[in-house]
């Protein structure tokens, strides 16, 4: 589904990514794990083609497409999904608009009509009642005075009606009581298709109780040091990053 | 004084002729209004009011001077000023500032006008509407004079709305004076939906008396260069008025909005929001004075001024001025000028939506705020479809008219 090769990116000039090489297939769900500024963030930015994100060597392909000489919307369409950390906030545009908007977009790009209003709002209600998010904030603008847990759960809503194959959820759980993360995982298991692929950002095995990764990967300073199977989110859990910079200060 | 001249050379010419197609009233004021004019000449940029708009550059050109029969048809509170009778008589030349050389010009030329008459104690259901067409087969100038008279306990919506042709070019003066007496409401909504080959100087004068509501809502989709005074003044206490402006502004558009509210009186409310959206090369000013006199206690006054520059080049230039004499009132006024919001674009774009798409959302939904302050719904509802059309660039001119049906 997703490779990326020696991938290097900057932001304002400075070098956050220092070589990422990752491959994620089909179904597979990869835990990215790391201290704070390590880079997490910054490689799913890049994976989604945020302007703000300057990659200056590597690679990405997605499905055997050039990701990279895709814009951000053409990504998208392609299927990829980032529910982010700080969800935006957009005054004026009422949620129900925007959803119609992003739909229509993406069955443009592969060549189907829009949607009719009341299929549209047919698709909207069965979803909003899996993601349990109140019709009240449909009809509010995007984002606009949700609480952080409202934002969470308004996250896996859009992914439910876009049907990604790729999501990349970046600390998704930051924020959320126990009540919220699990209704927010719960909501991507239950969409979550056989061949859907994830990469999941997360400080903590919290998260991944609920959603089971395949692979964990540790981030330190631009680059992967550390690729093993859920056991090593649990050992983070417990004894932090410090053994794991112990071990590259050894290998040095 | 180059582009004075012509219009002088043209009332040396056809004053005969103007007065003889015009009525004493506005024979009355022309004199003293040309004398004005001859004296003072255009405003140049150096005038605090007239600071961003250079007004004789736009009068230079050559345009025939439309000096045709005002169509009217009579209604029951729509005529002509030249058919007014007595409140005509009462009225004209009274509220406006006749020093000002544009106001003076516009008297000096402008042979009759509408007059919008609602007596005392009347509700106007239906709104009244009066369109404005540009027509010609040269370049064009035209005066429009409109004098607007609420009597006690009044109320009327009155909705004004500007038109023209294709491939002409035009130049319109406007003076709009407005009586509101004491206990009357009045919403008056101006729309200008020209094209680029247009230029409008729209100098608007509203006198509130005692326990008055009024909203001015100014509502420019479509121009070439507009320049709009707005003043109002506070006569009588216990009154409200609400100034709204909307300007959407691309291409090389240049769209000019200055007012005054003069609360004279105490115990007064005004609440003004006015909101550009621009694009391109386009010039956006705002500069909107709240005068408090001394003996205005109690006065409440908010005054705001929110911009969107979409583009690197779109300039706008923006002066909220608030000048208090009264010691006990409660006012505010500010001003933001803002770009697009690109976490916004990006998360909308991560989304798939397309970014014309999401630029075009985004300046909508800006927009919005200042087209759901106008109360009368069916034009709310119209205002709204053609702000969004104006957005998507499907709004090129004028066309088949939403607003007139």
């Amino acid at each position: 589904m997703l490779e990326i090769r020696n991938l290097h990116a900057t932001v304002a000039g400075k070098e956050i990514l220092k070589g990422i090489d990752l491959t994620i297939n089909d179904g597979e769900i990869h835990a990215i794990m790391g201290t704070n500024g390590a880079g997490k963030s910054t490689l799913s930015n890049v994976i989604v083609g945020n302007p703000t994100y300057e990659v200056t060597e590597g690679a990405i392909t997605f499905n055997g497409q050039d990701l990279l000489a895709m814009s951000t919307e053409e990504r998208a369409h392609a299927g990829i999904f980032m529910s982010f950390q700080t969800p935006v906030e957009i005054p004026g545009v009422s949620m129900t608009n925007f959803m119609r908007a992003a739909v229509n977009a993406r069955r443009a790009a592969r060549g189907e009509e829009p949607l009719k209003s009341t299929e549209f709002l047919k698709i909207m209600r069965e979803k909003r009642k899996l993601v349990e998010i109140d019709q009240k904030l449909m009809n509010r603008s995007v984002n606009e005075g949700f609480s952080g847990g409202e934002k969470k759960r308004n996250e896996i809503f859009q992914m439910a009606m876009l049907e990604p194959s790729f999501c990349i959820l970046d600390e998704t759980d930051s924020g959320l009581d126990v009540d919220a993360l699990r209704i927010v995982a719960e909501g991507f298991n239950k969409l979550r298709k056989e061949d859907t692929s994830a990469m999941v950002i997360t400080h903590y095995q919290r998260l991944l109780d609920y959603i089971k990764p395949d692979v964990v990967h540790v981030l330190i300073d631009g680059k992967i040091v550390k690729t093993d199977g859920p056991e090593l989110a649990v050992r983070i859990e417990n004894e932090g990053f410090d053994w794991i910079k112990a071990e590259l200060d050894n290998e040095k | 004084m180059k582009s004075e001249q012509q219009y002088i050379d043209f009332y040396d010419e056809a004053g005969a002729q103007i007065r003889g197609r015009s009525c004493d009233v506005m024979n009355d004021a022309r004199d003293r209004a040309i004398g004005v004019f001859r004296d003072k000449g255009f405003p140049t940029r150096k005038v605090e009011r007239y600071k961003y708009t250079d007004v004789a550059a736009c009068f230079e050109p050559e345009y025939g001077i439309a000096l045709g029969p005002l169509d009217v048809a009579d209604s029951p509170y729509v005529t002509t000023i030249g058919r007014g009778g007595v409140t005509a008589t009462r009225h004209y030349a009274t509220v406006a500032d006749m020093d000002d050389p544009l106001t003076a010009l516009n008297t000096a030329l402008a042979h009759d006008g509408v007059l919008i008459h609602v007596p005392r104690g009347v509700r106007v259901e239906t709104p009244i509407q009066v369109d404005n067409w540009l027509r010609g087969d040269v370049p064009t100038m035209m005066n429009r004079r409109m004098l607007i008279v609420l009597e006690q306990s009044a109320e009327a919506t009155i909705i004004i709305h500007d038109h023209a042709d294709d491939g002409q070019r035009f130049l319109s003066t406007q003076v709009i004076e407005v009586v509101v007496m004491d206990n009357s409401s009045l919403d008056m909504y101006e729309v200008e939906e020209t094209n680029k080959s247009c230029s409008r100087f729209s100098n608007v004068y509203v006198r509130m008396g005692r326990d008055c509501r009024v909203k001015h809502n100014s509502i420019t989709l479509n121009n070439g260069l507009t320049r709009n005074l707005c003043d109002v003044y506070l006569q009588g206490e216990n009154s409200e008025v609400t100034l709204n402006g909307c300007a959407i502004g691309d291409g090389e558009q240049h769209i000019d909005n200055n007012t005054l509210i003069d609360h004279q009186v105490p115990n007064c409310v005004s609440d003004e929001l006015y909101k550009y959206v621009l694009d391109d090369m386009s010039v956006g000013a705002f500069a909107g004075r709240v005068l408090v006199r001394k003996d205005a206690q109690k006065t409440s006054s908010r005054e705001t001024n929110s911009n969107l520059c979409a583009s690197p080049e779109a300039r706008m230039y923006t002066q909220p001025m608030l000048e208090i004499y009264a010691d006990d009132v409660k006012c505010a006024h500010g001003s933001t000028v803002g770009v697009m919001d690109e976490t916004a674009l990006f998360y909308m774009r991560q989304r798939g939506v397309p970014e014309a798409l999401a630029r075009m959302l985004l300046k909508n939904a800006f927009m919005g705020q200042v087209i759901d302050q106008i109360r009368y719904q069916p034009l709310r509802d119209k205002l709204f479809v053609k702000v969004e059309k104006r957005f998507r660039g499907e709004l090129e001119k004028c066309g088949v008219c939403g607003l007139c049906k």
